[in-house]
């Protein structure tokens, strides 16, 4: 029972950390209200979609700044799914890369493009082992017979 | 009234519930945005189906290329709401929106126009081509819940409900209390 409550105590101790130094924002608070017992891993499935997507893109992003002749156009696309895909999960840090990141590609700036290529790769490596830490308190605490913990 | 009866009224209920749900079409190319916006209005009691692109929502509104060959007046699932992200490669949301206003069969459904970025020319001109709303993504419950009114139900009732809020007059209408 003491487990339980320490667990549960850390998951908050935890959530409230990620949200107050911005690698989550409101929208991730949407997407857990979503969930629901018809659907009891709706998060983490789509968690998991953003991970796949971000991994390609980060390689897409990658190929496309080497080339010998950029084609920013693209790169923007790519920066903009990112961005998009980001918000859509809360990923506050790397969607706000990602808006800097589409300014140096409308100026067609490679070194600050090269710069937030590797800033997004940071963020998102940063929120991505996060999120899992997050998800393993939660699977801990229900292993443990407890429930997570609704934050506000 | 015994309990067998009350049983079959709420399984036929809930039968006829299922086949009255508002029936929502959400277009876009993003595969998470289109599972997070499923959840959204199934989670506000609609039927829900995706479409990837703008020629494939058109293809689910009947309107598909083979469809007008074939002059058969193909009735796709019926479609009460269509809900289409503005950015999209190809056929782009207001180019989407354009084709179901054109058209003579299914310019009546409400388009509502959804997009990452606030540009207002976009956002005028979406709303001047006949969109119901145009909204900023990501999208919240609290946006769903406010566009169930927009949706026009298939049944012969005069007017337009939010089921939410007129539940009960609704089942009074058709007999149930």
């Amino acid at each position: 029972m003491a487990a339980v409550v320490q667990l549960q105590r850390q998951f908050i101790e935890y959530t409230t950390s990620l949200y107050n130094e911005g690698y989550l924002d409101d929208q991730f608070t949407q997407l857990q209200k979503l969930q629901d017992e018809s659907n009891p891993d709706f998060v983490v499935e789509v968690v998991s979609l953003f991970f796949e997507d971000s991994e390609k893109l980060l390689n897409n992003l990658a190929t496309a700044l080497q080339q010998k002749t950029v084609d920013y156009k693209q790169v923007d696309s790519h920066v903009h799914q990112f961005k998009g895909s980001s918000s859509s999960i809360g990923a506050q840090r790397v969607t706000n890369v990602c808006v800097h990141f589409r300014n140096f590609c409308e100026e067609k700036n490679l070194e600050g493009c090269l710069r937030c290529l590797q800033q997004a790769k940071h963020e998102y490596i940063l929120v991505r082992n996060k999120l899992e830490a997050l998800f393993r308190l939660e699977q801990q605490i229900l292993q443990a017979g407890g429930s997570i913990p609704i934050m506000e | 009234m015994d309990s067998s009866s009350s049983v079959n009224r709420t399984v036929g209920m809930k039968e006829e519930v299922e086949d009255e749900r508002p029936h929502v079409l959400v277009v876009d190319d993003s595969l998470i945005d289109r599972k997070i916006m499923e959840k959204l209005f199934t989670n506000s009691a609609c039927k829900v189906t995706t479409a990837d692109s703008g020629q494939k929502a058109l293809e689910l509104l009947g309107q598909g290329e083979e469809y007008k060959h074939t002059n058969i007046n193909h009735q796709g699932p019926k479609i009460n709401l269509v809900v289409t992200d503005y950015c999209m490669p190809g056929m782009t949301g207001y180019d989407l929106l354009k084709k179901v206003k054109e058209s003579s069969d299914i310019k009546e459904i409400p388009v509502i126009v959804v997009s990452s970025e606030n540009v207002p020319t976009r956002i005028e001109k979406c709303l001047e081509e006949g969109a119901q709303e145009f909204i900023l993504k990501p999208l919240k419950q609290s946006d769903v819940k406010k566009l169930r009114c927009h949706m026009h139900f298939t049944q012969s009732i005069k007017g337009r409900f939010c089921i939410g809020r007129y539940w009960d007059s609704w089942r009074q209408i058709r007999g149930e209390m």
